[in-house]
């Protein structure tokens, strides 16, 4: 088991254009599983590129357990990567998939077989040993790749959206059975993905990222409640936080905390609400509108209202909704980033 | 459209195609067929038919027997030089450098230009006075001055300058068809590899190269067929000579039946290679219907 450290990482892929990865930092502790949350573009496959030593850096530095790996290749990292693609080799059965890491090792055939039964006893996959590739399914080479990964019991596994192939209703198992996994063999992990909720779900720490750069390293509950700037109040949470111009700063409140007045505790700051639609979702309802302010300029906003709330709405009409005054985000408005709460006089 | 009229469109846009291949292949297959039952000779107008006798005087001479000998070799050797070489420039030629595109350029060089023009050339480099290659080696003080090797003169000299010149033209098609074939391996599996440990050797012989095998079949077949069918290089550097010692197939079929005047001996021979080739197209169906399966 490893941590692994990158030093002001950094990638340029034409000179003179924005980098990829500018300048990022970033310690993983020892087991941790850690995800790179970003959008498209936000530079976290180049970052675990990197990592991984598929991508050489333009300059900064990669750390595996303490020792120095940049300019390394992959195979002296003592790394595994499972890819998005999962990168099974098409022309190999299931079984000489997962023990190729191993022969590669130079390893002897009869503690290979051992070794792919351990890993494919993990998996349950043991009854898939013969098939090629494209004769399993999506969850099932899912799993292979991952086999393949953990066989040789690597310091460091690298998760490039290994998920994003799988539907629906099979990511949120796979999702469960990865964290009973990782739970299980305490390697440390880090997981790229661009889905918030696989990054809330898995995620011990999440980094989230935007054009190369880390906007914040958090836990889950942090990222969400305690968002470092704009960016990640905007990207996270769904439908994402509301954010409003008050003049010197910028004021954040999360849809779920943006309440009929009545269910507002004080303090609370109350805001004229002018519902456009109305979604509703089961579990829950969300309100699209407008704030009625003059001051906002007609500024959109949402809100998130449980199912079980017996307060009916219409499209088209107005209600006087509140924020509790403790819910506010506060950002800089030059940088953007969050600063200290201070008293909002709306009213 | 009515179906009917879709036939007879159909009909009449394969017609083209149809008669092209009966005027230029099926007809000249049906004449050496014919003939090489006959007594037939340039000049003579009459016809006798003869059984097999053609077949029996051509598989008692010598120097046929020779010539399947120096086909076989000649096609084993060029395909073995043609498919090593092809690998290893695709392999160069996948990376990402300065002028790639020059260079693939002039590696298609040898394909595109006229072989009779290259082969002229290579006449000339291989000259028993005249040839560059003894020249620098004569500068080096590899070879003695008065007593140069001779490349076309010498019948184990003669056959490898053969395999050489023949290989230095198929090399540029093999290439071009190993090239797509590498290039179609997505990198993913490849970056794969090299995350699992493989080094070079492991990831070509285990992982490239497996996955390669349905267009290195196709690059195979084409270069057998290339190679086992054709005169233009023996024709133009040794004729056959010294002492048909790089006689092939092609080149004594045409030699017997065109310069020799006997068309029927000729026409005998090449239909030998009918069998062979016919083994190989078959083969090659087989391999493109399976290719579209993987």
């Amino acid at each position: 088991m490893a941590s692994v450290e990158t030093r002001n990482l950094t990638k340029v892929f034409r000179r003179g254009q924005p980098g990829a990865v500018n300048g990022v930092s970033l310690v993983t502790r020892e087991g941790e599983f850690m995800v790179f949350l970003g959008p498209s573009g936000s530079g976290k496959t180049t970052l675990l590129r990197m990592i991984a030593g598929l991508e050489e850096p333009t300059s900064g530095e990669v750390l595996i357990g303490d020792r120095v790996v940049t300019g390394l290749a992959p195979r002296e990292r003592r790394i595994a990567m499972v890819f998005q693609s999962y990168a099974l080799y098409p022309h190999l059965s299931v079984y000489r998939n997962i023990a190729f890491p191993l022969r590669a090792q130079g390893m002897p055939r009869e503690s290979r077989r051992a070794k792919v039964e351990w890993a494919t006893g993990l998996l349950a996959i043991g009854h898939l040993l013969e098939r090629k590739p494209r004769e399993l399914s999506g969850g099932e080479r899912q799993r292979v790749a991952l086999a393949r990964a953990i066989v040789r019991e690597p310091s460091v596994f690298l998760l490039d959206e290994p998920l994003s192939n799988l539907d629906a209703k099979l990511r949120t198992s796979a999702r469960e059975e990865l964290i009973h996994f990782h739970r299980r063999v305490q390697t440390t992990t880090i997981y790229v993905t661009h889905d918030q909720v696989e990054a809330m779900a898995m995620g011990d720490r999440v980094v989230v990222l935007d054009r190369g750069s880390v906007r914040q390293v958090g836990t889950p509950r942090e990222v969400y409640d305690d968002p470092a700037d704009t960016f990640v109040a905007g990207f996270l949470g769904s439908p994402p936080m509301n954010i409003v111009d008050a003049d010197e700063v910028f004021v954040g409140f999360r849809p779920e905390h943006f309440l009929p007045e009545a269910l507002v505790p004080e303090p609370r700051v109350r805001l004229p609400f002018l519902i456009d639609t109305i979604e509703y979702l089961g579990s829950e309802r969300v309100l699209l509108g407008h704030l009625g302010a003059p001051r906002f300029g007609r500024k959109r906003a949402v809100s998130r209202l449980s199912s079980t709330l017996p307060e009916e709405f219409s499209p088209g009409t107005e209600a006087l909704f509140a924020v509790a005054e403790s819910r506010l985000k506060f950002f800089d408005r030059r940088t953007e980033r969050r600063c200290a709460a201070r008293s909002v006089a709306w009213e | 459209m009515g179906m009917k009229a879709q036939r007879a469109l159909a009909g009449a846009l394969l017609a083209p195609a149809v008669l092209y291949i009966l005027a230029l292949v099926g007809l000249p297959l049906a004449l050496a067929f014919v003939y090489s039952l006959g007594d037939v000779r340039v000049g003579s107008t009459g016809y006798r038919f003869v059984g097999l006798e053609n077949f029996r005087s051509v598989l008692s001479s010598p120097t046929f027997r020779a010539a399947v000998g120096h086909s076989v070799i000649f096609t084993a050797s060029v395909q073995a030089i043609v498919l090593v070489g092809g690998n290893a420039l695709a392999l160069a030629l996948r990376r990402r450098f300065r002028g790639r595109g020059a260079v693939r350029f002039l590696i298609l060089m040898p394909w595109v230009a006229p072989i009779s023009l290259g082969a002229i050339g290579w006449k000339w480099i291989l000259d028993s006075i005249y040839s560059v290659i003894n020249w620098l080696l004569v500068r080096v003080h590899l070879v003695n001055r008065f007593d140069p090797p001779m490349w076309l003169g010498d019948p184990t000299l003669a056959m490898l300058s053969v395999i050489v010149v023949h290989s230095w033209r198929l090399l540029p098609f093999a290439t071009v068809i190993l090239l797509a074939g590498l290039t179609s391996i997505p990198p993913d599996i490849l970056e794969a590899a090299a995350v699992d440990g493989a080094g070079f050797w492991r990831t070509h012989f285990e992982i490239t190269l497996p996955m390669m095998r349905p267009i290195i079949n196709v690059a195979v077949l084409f270069g057998v067929i290339f190679t086992f069918t054709d005169m233009t290089v023996v024709y133009v550097l040794t004729r056959g000579g010294p002492y048909d010692s790089t006689q092939v197939l092609p080149s004594l079929a045409f030699f017997t039946g065109v310069l020799g005047s006997d068309l029927a001996a000729g026409a005998a021979i090449s239909v030998f290679l009918v069998p062979i080739l016919a083994i190989v197209a078959w083969r090659m169906l087989r391999v493109a219907a399976r290719a579209e399966v993987v």
